[in-house]
């Protein structure tokens, strides 16, 4: 399929992560013949971030296992990586980038796939304490391994108990640390899962070796001669050798702020994934867009939103008239407990557990109603679950409750 | 060491070789068009999916249980088909022959 009109065109894609890499190779796909420039201030080649909290980190893999393409896939698909540039501004009037270098890039298609950063909250004495490290990065990763690996007593504080800082507290804890996770709702996941779950991921990790604390909120680190120190405010102290910051991600806006995009709980993009610029686009964990099927504006922070917003995008791009249309689904891995996660619990007002474990391992799947329509399953050691789920929120299907709740009844019945 | 060919929707053939890893880190690795292994391996998003050649079947074998469901997922799924990050490169894969589904 080839798009002529494009052939002197040129896209610049800023930001080469989930969402920018698969867009410029979507858009390859998608018969875009002119320039495609992939512009990150990370100097690594494009990676996965997943695997970074999980299996990346309790390995000595280097980042090759992970790379989201090969080298040489750029260079056969004439896709241009600009690694450890920083873009400073948005030009829209010029229709130019402007880099942190001082150089300037033309564009006809702009797309921004910034993604968001790690919230690094003002506490008393962050910026006194050696070993304190968020996990977004591949460099990240490297200071945690490295830090993790000096030390002897090997104790771990993780500020902040949702799905990034749990995976971090299980790798860790395999690796022989001593993890101490503190949370400051009155449960672990609380931004994002029902109290059910958090319950089963507190004793999983409980069995596990790892000290969660709820209801700590830290007020001050300090550093010692021989490590750090986490305050609480109700006057605990927690010491450690490496602390990881995961209390969660602030959106990278600001590029779009200063150029006037519109800005809502992230840049808004319309169903094409266009930002308030013509000419200008946005993908990924920095877009607050609409689900169609929850008929709701959100911001996700997904490979799968990111993945799905950038072949969305190259069809755009290519005047195919796309509408974006997605159901969201997401993974985690603790141990040997493999959670998937498909469409959006919030607004339930129904939980069913079906419960298939067995003596030696941990098998259910919960499932979210409102009413009778089927929001969302969370399904762990359960991928059949996982894929009935799927299917019946996808097609928006009356599910037979009693069926559902009796675990002798197979599953696939319900399709 | 393990000889594996990869044959995409293109009709591309690819023979690569490799002596550990996964056959979808192997594809990723060739840039084998239709392999994206969103999920990096994990068995979570079914974007490695291969069709094993008839001759290769007996030296793959069957998917898991967790590979199975998460293929019904894809309408192309037919009884020959793999997640192919759940593939371990080893000599016994040496000559295997792979289908890439997209
Ligand atoms: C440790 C960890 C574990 C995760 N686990 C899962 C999981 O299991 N399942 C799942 O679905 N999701 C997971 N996620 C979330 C997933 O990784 C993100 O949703 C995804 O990376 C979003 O992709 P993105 O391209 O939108 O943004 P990002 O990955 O944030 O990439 C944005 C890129 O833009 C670059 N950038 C920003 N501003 C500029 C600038 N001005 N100039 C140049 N470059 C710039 C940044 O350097 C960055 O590389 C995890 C994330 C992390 C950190
Ligand atoms: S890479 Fe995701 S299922 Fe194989």
């Amino acid at each position: 399929m080839s798009t002529p009109l494009t052939a002197n065109k040129v896209c610049i894609i800023i930001g080469a992560s989930h969402g920018g890499v698969n867009l410029a190779f979507a858009l390859r796909k998608e018969g875009w013949e002119g320039e495609i420039h992939l512009i990150d201030k990370d100097p690594n080649p494009p990676y996965h971030r997943p695997p970074l909290s999980k299996a990346h980190l309790t390995t000595d893999d280097g980042l090759e296992k992970i790379l989201l393409k090969a080298p040489k896939a750029y260079q056969d698909n004439h896709i241009e990586l600009h690694l450890g540039q920083e873009v400073a501004a948005i030009d829209h009037v010029h229709q130019l980038v402007n880099l942190a270098d001082g150089s300037s890039k033309h564009y006809d298609k702009l797309v921004l796939a910034v993604g968001a950063r790690p919230i690094i909250p003002p506490i008393k004495g962050i910026d006194d304490v050696k070993h304190l490290y968020p996990m977004r990065t591949a460099d990240d990763v490297n200071n945690i391994r490295s830090a993790f690996s000096q030390c002897s007593a090997k104790r771990v504080v993780i500020i902040g108990g949702g799905y990034i800082g749990l995976e971090t507290a299980a790798s860790l804890r395999k690796l022989g640390g001593e993890v101490t996770v503190l949370e400051r709702e009155e449960r672990i996941l609380a931004r994002v899962t029902a109290p059910i779950m958090s319950e089963f991921f507190q004793k999983l990790h409980t069995d596990h070796g790892v000290n969660i604390r709820t209801g700590k909120n830290v007020v001050e680190l300090r550093q010692n001669t021989n490590g750090q120190e986490v305050l609480c405010s109700d006057g605990t102290v927690y010491p450690a050798d490496v602390i990881v910051m995961g209390v969660g991600i602030r959106v990278n806006q600001e590029l779009a702020e200063e150029a006037g995009l519109k800005i809502d709980n992230g840049i808004s993009v319309n169903e094409q994934c266009k930002t308030s610029h013509s000419n200008i686009y946005a993908i990924g964990d920095c877009t607050f867009h609409y689900n169609k099927h929850y008929d709701r504006w959100l911001r996700l922070e997904s490979v799968q939103n990111a993945v799905d917003q950038a072949k969305t995008t190259a069809q755009a791009l290519t005047d195919k008239n796309p509408e974006y249309d997605a159901l969201p689904w997401f993974w985690s891995d603790q141990y040997d407990v493999k959670l998937q996660m498909v469409g959006l619990s919030d607004g339930y007002d129904e939980i069913l557990k079906r419960d298939e474990s067995t003596d030696d391992q941990h098998k259910f799947s919960t499932w979210y109603f409102k009413g009778d329509q089927l929001l969302a399953v969370d399904a762990v050691n359960n991928a059949k679950a996982y894929v009935v789920g799927t299917k019946l929120i996808g097609a928006k299907t009356q599910v037979r409750k009693d069926v559902l709740s009796d675990p002798e009844q197979d599953l696939k019945a319900l399709l | 060491m393990a000889k594996i060919t990869f044959i995409t929707k293109d009709d591309d053939t690819i023979v690569c070789e490799a002596d550990s890893g996964s056959v979808m880190e192997l594809a990723v690795q060739n840039g084998v068009k239709g392999i994206d292994g969103d999920c990096g391996g994990v068995c979570s998003c079914a974007t490695c999916h291969v069709h094993v050649a008839p001759e290769s079947v007996a030296q793959v074998g069957e998917a898991g249980e967790i590979e199975k469901d998460m293929l019904e997922l894809d309408d192309e799924a037919n009884e020959r088909s793999r997640l192919c990050c759940q593939l371990e490169v080893s000599d016994d894969l040496d000559g295997i022959v792979l289908h890439v589904a997209h």
